[in-house]
């Protein structure tokens, strides 16, 4: 039986881990370098890294960052941050990522999700998308880290992203990032429906029951979490041991 | 020969993980397009991530083919494929179009089928169900959770080609041996203990 993975989610800024709220309000947290250790000796399921300012600033992620990232990772570790072109995506697997993901370019550049997945094949290309709810109850897509709104509905953006070859979503509610208040199930629920490629869900995680919901109410393959792991005592393997007694078939 | 790796680079990406891997495992190695390297080594690992198609269409042009052919099935040299890796050794592809593979092992890969609810690609971590005894295996509980992400699979065309199998869309082949031939369609170098035990397994094999 396929498991349902907790993966952490790094966000990396001005050579720093940080974290936001909202995308919003950024600080610095520690050593990035720091946290892959870490997560590394936990034997965490997934690493996720992403350059939050990359996008905004006209340029793609350091390679030799992940480079010497991926030199501490023995857990599979996706990488993001300004992917634009399919050389991109050679050079983060080159260096050892094992899927790229793509956000920006999702929207503006939407062929490079097909070419990547022609290329490198589809388990490689993770689309990254990223959702604000307004008080209307509808839901945008917003690229450049928050800050661009699109006009695209998030739901729209899944399908589109499946039906060009992406093989997973990375589904994050912008509004909830960092509040540790929820994730937005109405928003997974919707993505997973829509789509028959795995979704990630993101943006909010403040309990362990809050990932249960996002699983078993909203359909998520896996749940990503930042926050909770940084500034509280949770780990993954609580949150796995918490998953498991509620009949969710994790790795322990 | 004293133990060394030939890591076969066909621009199939993730060759530093698996590097490192075999180190970590204690193994000496190093990373090769040149056919001829692959007499200077005691194991050969073709990682691989990527398009069946494109990928055996590069193997064949380099002369890395022809090199395999030599090594693997005259001089019996340990052979392991991983992921695409395992899959190239088919006798055919289907994934960006149709393709001979290497014909080591029998059979062809091809898409998975879903069935109720379940996504492809097959992404996570996924029960490891050994059939033989598989060297490769030694060592290691049945059933343990090894990391997977793919959306094609190896159907073998003999039941004693099989090593192992993973509960999903009705099950599939997750291993393959066939004398000096092992194939993981997981990643050994992102399975942590269990992975390395496997890698280390490969490593003690002369």
């Amino acid at each position: 039986m396929l498991k349902t993975r907790v993966i952490p989610t790094l966000l990396y800024k001005d050579d720093s881990l940080v974290k936001g709220v909202a995308f919003d309000s950024w600080r610095t947290i520690g050593s990035a370098m720091q946290a892959v250790k870490v997560y590394n000796m936990r034997g965490v399921d997934e690493l996720v890294f992403l350059d939050v300012a990359a996008s905004a600033e006209g340029r793609v992620v350091d390679f030799s960052l992940i480079d010497e990232i991926a030199d501490e990772c023995f857990m599979p570790l996706t990488v993001g941050g300004g992917v634009r072109s399919t050389n991109n995506v050679r050079e983060l697997l080159k260096v050892g990522a094992d899927k790229v993901s793509i956000n920006t370019a999702a929207v503006l550049n939407p062929k490079l999700i097909s070419e990547a997945a022609k290329v490198f094949g589809s388990q490689c290309v993770v689309v990254s998308i990223d959702s604000k709810k307004h008080t209307s109850g509808d839901y945008e897509v917003f690229i450049k880290a928050g800050k661009a709104p699109t006009g695209i509905n998030p739901v729209d953006l899944a399908k589109k992203a499946e039906s060009l070859g992406a093989g997973e979503i990375l589904l994050t509610s912008i509004e909830r990032d960092g509040t540790m208040q929820g994730y937005d199930l109405e928003l997974i629920k919707k993505v997973t429906e829509a789509v028959s490629i795995p979704v990630i869900a993101s943006g909010g995680a403040g309990s362990y029951e809050d990932m249960e919901k996002a699983i078993k109410h909203s359909g998520a393959s896996a749940v990503a979490a930042s926050s909770i792991f940084q500034f509280t005592h949770s780990t993954p393997l609580e949150a796995k041991t918490y998953l498991k007694s509620k009949n969710i078939n994790v790795r322990i | 020969m004293a133990m060394t790796v030939a890591i076969i680079d066909y621009d199939a990406g993730n060759l530093d993980s698996v590097n490192r891997a075999v180190k970590e495992c204690g193994g000496a190695a190093f990373i090769t397009k040149n056919p001829e390297d692959l007499k200077k080594c005691s194991h050969i690992i073709l990682p691989g991530v990527g398009v069946f198609s494109d990928s055996i269409k590069r193997l064949r042009q380099s002369g890395m083919e022809r090199a395999l052919q030599t090594q693997v099935l005259e001089n019996k040299i340990p052979f392991l494929g991983i992921c695409l890796g395992m899959q190239l050794l088919a006798e055919q592809g289907t994934e960006g179009g149709e393709a001979n593979g290497l014909g080591f092992i029998n059979g062809e890969v091809v898409r998975f089928q879903p069935e109720q609810g379940e996504r492809i690609p097959h992404i996570g971590w996924n029960e490891v169900v050994f059939n033989q005894g598989c060297p490769l295996f030694e060592g290691i509980e049945s059933g343990k959770d090894f990391y997977f992400v793919h959306s094609f699979h190896f159907v073998c065309a003999k039941t004693e080609d099989i090593a192992a199998t993973t509960p999903y869309c009705g099950g599939f082949v997750s291993a393959v041996w066939k004398d000096n031939i092992f194939g993981v369609q997981f990643h050994p170098e992102k399975s942590q203990t269990v992975g390395f035990k496997v890698l280390k397994n490969f490593l003690g094999l002369c």
